[in-house]
């Protein structure tokens, strides 16, 4: 088990590595100067070399790397040049957004996935099945920003809902509304808010209407944006328990006498796990990117929204910046998983195979 | 060719989803192929603006006055052309590499294949972003990133099948016999090993569908009244909503039929090629 987790440990450090040098040459394929980015419109030849020269971009492409890996490892990732601001201050705004509405919709997605999976798996080529798999297969088929669209027609505020029964409907978009509190001022006055807001409201502040209200707003993005995984974990559940269902050893736990389920839930979906666990996984690195289009029909100020306006302002800093933190924390979740894969299947962790 | 007809319609009998999927493809097909000829307007025609649906403008006009049936039905064309054109570089470019790793093996495999772990170990959605990115935001460029980020599963894929076929007799006859390895390669391994990528083609065009019409949503697309394209078409209503909210609903059901369409046509085909599913 050791000698697998090291080996694995090992990839994930050539990993980041090739993230971190992937980073720095984004920026030299970027189109358009830099140095002209930064000085705007008070570009002249002169102030271009000049901040070319302070920017270190005239020093050999080693060097440059070099320095922007102390840079990165200091823990410095520059400045946006459109807002001046320091990246790493705006990370510290829109990630916590982007994690939590990520972490929320894993979540959702998980519980409703395995249980939709394991729902199937015991009764399979019934209507219940049919069913379902064909639920899982739109779930995957759907344009998310037409799906978060449609959810707002349907159930925001009014929408065909509110229409209906005089009820307000859910919250349009954002994290907080505006009108009624204000995020930015809302987090100062509070001493060590997180930036996770239904922590800070429940734990810090401790008001359960700003619980509420932020629980409101955060419940149509986190369903939406838990389609696509909810769909792959169900299917992949599915075809796992249901394979697991046909083994010998379950046929002998039936033959023992044992309750269904215990059958289902010890025998089959824990030796149906691996690729369960996996693409749950695999979901979460596709949510750190998939959040883009969720946050953008929501107008949540999240990394996603912002990756966006990064590229669309050819703002390169927070570009790389974004680039960096996701793909970075997709190696961390590769390597979680595929260290929790161990300590679920025997084989690996007696460090026979395990490629 | 009548035996493989035969086995096809044998498969769409026993196989219902891939049954619907075949028809939802096929509807799609032909309102791309035989649309034009059949509706009233050119996608180009201006009228009044935000037009309601009626008359000869069955889903009405769009916010610049262009006819929104006329719209759907060319962009059915441009929409599928261009899913199949990034499809098409991924399946091109990761056969290629799957096929030269898979069948020289040894350092070229090391290096091939780590590349495509690499590539692997980004969200994809993000990593054709970022080239869309690089290389400037326009719809030529949409196409070449989704393709470019949909290679490395068919490399994968290619890879697997044909270190499966190297070991085949007829290879090792053909190898034995003196052939040159691309001959070999070309005529022996590959036509081979393309079952499963059949499989990953029409589940890669749906979900090429999906990504460029999600980038052109962000806006990376350019221009969008360029060329009538399903997501751009709904990019165009999202941003006039409420007035174009129909034009939202419609380009996005469009969208989801026709990728429902390709994923239950594969992996009714996944079912049917795969010997540990077929007929359980």
């Amino acid at each position: 088990m050791f000698a697998y987790v090291l080996r694995r440990l090992g990839l994930s450090v050539v990993l980041l590595a090739v993230v971190v040098l992937a980073t720095f040459l984004l920026h030299h394929a970027l189109p358009g100067d830099p140095a002209a980015a930064v000085l705007g419109k008070q570009y002249t030849q002169a102030a271009a070399f000049e901040m070319r020269e302070r920017l270190g971009l005239n020093d050999p492409l080693p060097w440059q790397f070099l320095h922007y890996v102390e840079a990165v490892v200091a823990g410095d990732l520059g400045r946006s040049h459109v807002s001046n601001q320091l990246v790493t201050r705006e990370l510290a705004r829109v990630l916590p957004a982007t994690l939590e509405l990520s972490v929320a919709a894993l979540l959702v997605a998980s519980f409703v996935g395995v249980g939709l999976g394991v729902f199937t798996a015991t009764r399979p080529r019934t209507w219940w099945d049919v069913a379902g798999l064909t639920a899982a297969l739109a779930g995957v088929s759907l344009p998310i920003f037409w799906l978060g669209f449609l959810a707002l027609q349907g159930v925001g505020e009014g929408g065909l809902l509110a229409h209906a029964t005089g009820l307000r409907g859910l919250p349009l978009g954002g994290r907080f509304s505006p009108a009624e509190y204000s995020l930015g001022p809302w987090l100062e006055s509070h001493e060590g808010a997180t930036g996770f807001l239904l922590w800070d409201t429940l734990f810090v502040a401790r008001d359960p209407q700003v619980f509420l209200h932020v629980a409101k707003h955060l419940l149509l993005p986190t369903l939406v944006l838990s389609t696509v995984p909810m769909s792959v974990i169900a299917r992949i559940t599915r075809a796992s328990v249901g394979e697991a269902l046909l083994q010998d050893y379950v046929r002998t736990a039936r033959a023992k006498g044992l309750p269904a389920r215990t059958v289902v839930l010890r025998h089959a979906l824990r030796n149906a796990a691996i690729p369960v666990v996996t693409s749950i996984g695999t979901q979460l690195g596709y949510l750190l990117g998939g959040a883009v289009l969720t946050e953008t029909i929501f107008q949540w100020p999240g990394m996603g929204t912002y990756v966006v306006q990064a590229i669309l302002n050819l703002d390169v800093k927070p570009l790389q910046a974004c680039v960096l933190v996701v793909a970075v924390g997709f190696v961390f979740v590769n390597l979680i998983v595929d260290v929790s894969y161990a300590a679920l299947d025997p084989r690996i962790r007696a460090g026979g195979g395990g490629a | 060719m009548s035996g493989g007809g035969a086995r096809a319609v044998a498969f769409l009998r026993h196989h219902r989803p891939a049954l619907v999927g075949t028809v939802l493809v096929a509807l799609v097909l032909l309102t791309a192929a035989g649309g034009p000829a059949v509706i009233p307007h050119a996608p180009g025609d201006v009228f009044e603006r935000f037009a309601e649906p009626g008359g000869s403008h069955p889903l009405g006009t769009d916010s610049q006055g262009y006819d929104l049936l006329a719209r759907m039905v060319y962009g059915a064309r441009t929409t599928l052309v261009i899913a199949v054109a990034s499809m098409t570089l991924s399946l091109v470019l990761g056969t290629l590499v799957g096929a030269v790793a898979g069948f020289a093996g040894g350092v070229a495999d090391m290096l091939l294949m780590r590349g495509v772990d690499v590539a692997m170990s980004f969200p994809s959605f993000l990593l054709a972003m970022v080239t869309v990115a690089v290389l400037g935001p326009r719809l030529e460029n949409v196409i070449v990133a989704v393709g470019l980020v949909g290679a490395p599963v068919f490399a994968r894929q290619v890879r697997a099948e044909v270190l499966r076929v190297v070991s085949e007799e007829y290879v090792v006859a053909a190898r034995s016999l003196g052939l040159p390895a691309t001959r070999v390669l070309f005529t022996h391994v590959l036509p081979n090993s393309l079952g499963p990528v059949i499989v990953l083609g029409t589940l890669g065009t749906g979900s090429a569908i999906l990504s460029v019409a999600g980038l052109n949503f962000l806006g990376l697309g350019g221009d969008p009244y360029r060329v009538p394209e399903w997501g751009l078409i709904l990019t165009q209503g999202w941003n006039k909503r409420p007035d174009a909210n129909l034009q939202v609903a419609v380009a996005g059901l469009a969208i989801f039929v026709t990728v429902l369409g390709f994923n239950l046509l594969g992996d009714g085909l996944k079912d049917e090629l795969d010997p540990r599913t077929r007929r359980r």
